[in-house]
This record gives structure tokens, sequence and C-alpha cells, in this order.
């Protein structure tokens, strides 16, 4: 591959590798069973990330195993309706015909588990979207560092990552300890513990105890909130997450978390007050997050925008559910493949939002320019039903 | 070496970092960034010695433009190549070294970069 008897293309990608294979001290390559790829919104990459991918698919590059993308800036079918701007998504629409063009699966999510790419235990992959690693390396107990979008392309193309970090038994202990007594009861709550905790502990690996009974929904709520507020891509909760029984938390610095912090965690992510819409699914949501959210609205009226994102999988299964119908009929929207973080909102003359995710709420003062309402999905409803 | 390759050109010295994502533009390689001490000058065609990147990771991208639209510097020279800077120079192919001391290099130096080799000489 680094000879370019396979092209220009696999010669520098490969280039790529091995070189951050160098800078992180990787001993060798190892072959990946699924990447997922990030930069994909118009609005994070730009024309620069556009005349590339662009360049580069023209060129011929292929992908060689099953790689999936992070979300664009828009809905991709539905896009005008939702009010997306024009320019805007034509940009977008470039953008996913050079990545269809070498062979990547346009379900774009950062969900990927939730929509055909599930790896398995152990299993070695590269995954750019921080929540998606951090559900892929603590919930299943798959490999991955939290590659960029240009490694992750490479590791596409070429089949291979460089083996350093999290692809390594001894990068994979926790070193701080995370009791909670405070008592989690809606995703919201999993979100302000993620947020609170990232904060604490950087990059580090935190291991959980006095969790108890989370389901998949609030763990991908807990690992995006530390992913966003710090840069955890592993974390172990005791007695649910695979590999917490193969680890050893003995005399490791404790954090506490009660209903205080919890509670003071909700009044700092709270910017805003009377938010004009209000936006679910970041993470993209599940189907069992859209059937609650079609639950809750069955028959009643929206006074103010409602978006739930998800992956077009999901939206899919909600069509057939009748979900979407619901949600539609009191005047919200399932919106397929984007979210608000890497949707230019701040363009269609929103300046307040209102979400019930740690992640979300991190993330829209910066990248969107919004004052945010954080709160749980019954809180953040009655300010908008008739 | 981060990307290999030999280039002979005229040294452009930052003593700051570059951010090539709103800091160089792409269509012209002018740099663009308010304040910046390089901030109206082009690097086409030169040697670009600085410290190391800093910014957004789109920056990669905007280091391969500059190859593609014909206004990439010769080659890079750093102190410490970061991923940013080392991920665009292998995207585009442009020689880059580090592990220099670019104190000794001054704006207008006549460098030869032989980056297979590491070593950056001024004639």
């Amino acid at each position: 591959m680094l000879s370019g008897e396979q092209g220009e293309v696999i010669e520098r990608m490969s280039r790529l590798l091995v070189r951050l294979g160098d800078i992180y001290g990787a001993d060798r390559m190892i072959p990946v069973g699924s990447v997922q790829v990030a930069g994909v919104s118009y609005k994070s990459i730009g024309d620069p990330g556009l005349e590339f991918l662009e360049d580069y698919a023209g060129k011929g590059a292929k992908v060689r195993i099953l790689t999936y993308l992070n979300p664009p800036g828009m809905d991709l079918e539905n896009w005008k309706d939702l009010g997306f701007p024009e320019d805007f998504a034509e940009k977008q629409m470039r953008i996913m015909k050079a990545f269809r063009k070498m062979g990547i699966i346009t379900t774009a999510t950062c969900t990927p588990y939730l929509a055909g790419n599930l790896p398995r235990f152990g299993e070695h992959i590269a995954w750019s979207e921080s929540s998606a690693v951090s559900f892929a390396n603590s919930v299943i107990g798959a490999r991955t560092n939290r590659e960029g979008g240009p490694s992750a392309l490479a590791a596409a193309l070429c089949g291979v990552t460089p083996n350093y970090g999290l692809h390594l038994d001894e990068k994979r202990k926790p070193n701080v300890v995370v009791k909670v007594s405070a008592d989690l009861k809606f995703n919201s709550d999993f979100g302000a513990l993620g947020y609170h905790v990232g904060k604490q502990v950087k990059k580090g690996i935190p291991y959980f105890r006095g969790i108890e009974g989370a389901n998949t929904d609030q763990l991908k709520a807990l690992g995006a909130a530390m992913a966003a507020s710090g840069a955890v891509a592993l974390y172990h909760v005791e007695n649910l997450t695979p590999e917490a029984h193969l680890m050893d938390p003995k005399g490791l610095e404790t954090i506490e978390v009660g209903e205080k912090e919890l509670k003071e965690t909700y009044g700092k992510l709270n910017t805003g007050k009377d938010p004009d819409i209000i936006i679910f699914g970041c993470p993209h949501a599940s189907l069992r997050e859209i059937a609650a959210l079609a639950g809750k609205l069955e028959g009643k009226r929206l006074k103010k925008p409602v978006w739930i994102c998800t992956s077009r999988v999901m939206r899919e299964a909600a069509n057939r559910m009748g979900f979407t119908e619901v949600i539609e009929k009191a005047g919200g929207k399932v919106v397929a493949d984007t979210c608000m973080v890497v949707s230019p909102i701040e363009r269609m003359g929103y300046k307040t939002t209102g979400v019930n995710s740690g992640k979300a709420a991190n993330y829209l003062p910066g990248f969107c320019k919004q004052e945010v309402v954080f709160g749980n999905i019954d809180e953040l409803l009655k300010r908008v039903l008739t | 070496m981060i990307n290999p390759g030999k280039a002979k050109g005229e040294a452009i010295v930052s003593r700051e970092p570059i951010g090539f994502y709103g800091g160089i533009d792409a269509k012209t390689g002018v740099v663009i960034e308010k304040g910046h001490e390089l901030e109206g000058k082009s690097v086409k065609d030169k040697i670009l010695v600085f410290p190391q990147g800093k910014g957004s990771t789109v920056g990669s991208y905007v280091i391969y433009g500059l190859k593609k639209n014909g206004v990439a510097p010769a080659a890079i020279v750093n102190k410490e190549t970061e991923t940013i800077v080392a991920t665009g120079v292998i995207l585009a192919g442009i020689p880059c070294v580090d592990g220099i001391d670019i104190d000794k290099i001054k704006t207008g130096d006549k460098l030869k970069v032989d980056a297979d080799e590491a070593t950056v000489e001024v004639e």
C-alpha cells in the first residue's frame, strides 16, 4: 500500500495511518471490522472538506469494509419542508454523493449500532463520532479510538488502523471511580450526570457505581454527554457494562455525585428561558424514544416546533408504526439523518432551543449560538403543549 | 520525516502557530487570520516554517485545498508537527519535516528541504 502500487489515494491514506501510528506509539496495524466517518456536515467541513472528498472520490477511492457516516447538516429527503437553506443543501448533497461514490453507506447517524452497523464484543473498529465511540467501547465492548474524519476514512480505504490506545487491554482500565447516589429517572438525568462527570474526569476512564438498571438509551445519553463536556471515550458501569467485571477499581480516586450535584448541573445547563423550538434525539433517538414521544403527543397540539432527530432506519420503523403520524398531527416533526448540533439552526431563525440531552446542551451555545433550556421530556413538553 | 519529498525555496517564517482553517485562504494561499504575524502574505511556493499547527481539524482539508489550487507551500518545516498538519500534508503530498530548530531560520533565507533525510539546509 505504502509503495504506491495501489494508486495515489491508498499510498497517502496508508502513509497517514503509519504516521499516526508512529505519533501514538503503535506497534503494528490491525484489521478493523467496521468504520464510521465523521466530518460529514457541510457546516463542519465547509468547502475545503467538500473539495477534498470530491477529489478523492474522483480518483477512484473505494472503501474495503462496512463504513457508515456521521449525520449531515440536514434531513436528506425532507430538507425543503423543514426550512433548510437551498445553498447549504446543494453543497451537502455534493458531499453525500462523494461519499457514496467511495462505497460508503450513506445511512448517516451518530447511532450506527441502531441502524445496521453493530460490532461485536472485542472487535476492533475505527469510529469517529464521540458518542458512538463511547457507546461502542463501553456498552458493546468493541474497541476503537476516537478517530478524526480523515483517519477513519483512511481506515475504511485501507481496512486497518494503528494498534494503540483503546485497542489495547491495558489502556482500557478505569482511573477514577464515580459513586452515584442521585436518583436517575429521566434520560436527561443521565445527560446531566454525564455532563458533570465529563467536566471532572476530562480524558479519563470512569468506573461507575450505583447506577442500576439503565437501558441503552440512558447509557447512550450518559456516554454522549461525557464525551462532549470531557473527552471520555470509554466508561464502565458496575454490573452493567461488559468489561466492568474485568476491572479492579480498588484504590482509585472517588468522585461522589448526589442530588445536589445533579441539580446544580441542571442549573448550569439552563442558559435560556423560553424555547423557540424543542429538539429531542441527541444522540439520534431510538425507536423506544420516538414511541415515548408519540405516546405523550397522542391527541395533543403543540404551539411551538418540536423535532425528534433520528436515523433514516428508525424513521422508517416509526412511519410503519404510525408514530411519525401521531407526532406530525400534534405539530411535531420526525427529522431524519441530521441533528440540531450539526445543522444550521441559527440560520433558520431559532435563538433558544429546549433539549433533554447533556451533549446538545454542551454544544448548542457554541456551534449554533443558541440559548438552552435543559430539562426532562415532561418539563419540556409542558412548555409547548396547548 | 512527516511526509517525503524534496523542495527548494524561500523561507516564510512564523514564530507563532498557524491555524489553517480560517487562517489561510485555500484559493489564494494568502494568510487571512486577523492579527497574525504573516497576515496578508502568500505561502505559495515558499518553504513555510512555523512551530506547529493550531485550531480546527478542518485545517487538514485546507492544506489539501492549497495544493489542489496550486497555491501550496513547496514544503513545510515545523518544530513539532501535530496531527492536523501531519494529516494535511500527507493527504496533499507536501514534503514536511519536523524536529527542526526553526529559531535559526528567518524569512527570506534560501532553504533546501530533503524530507526523506529529514534535513533542512540554509543555502
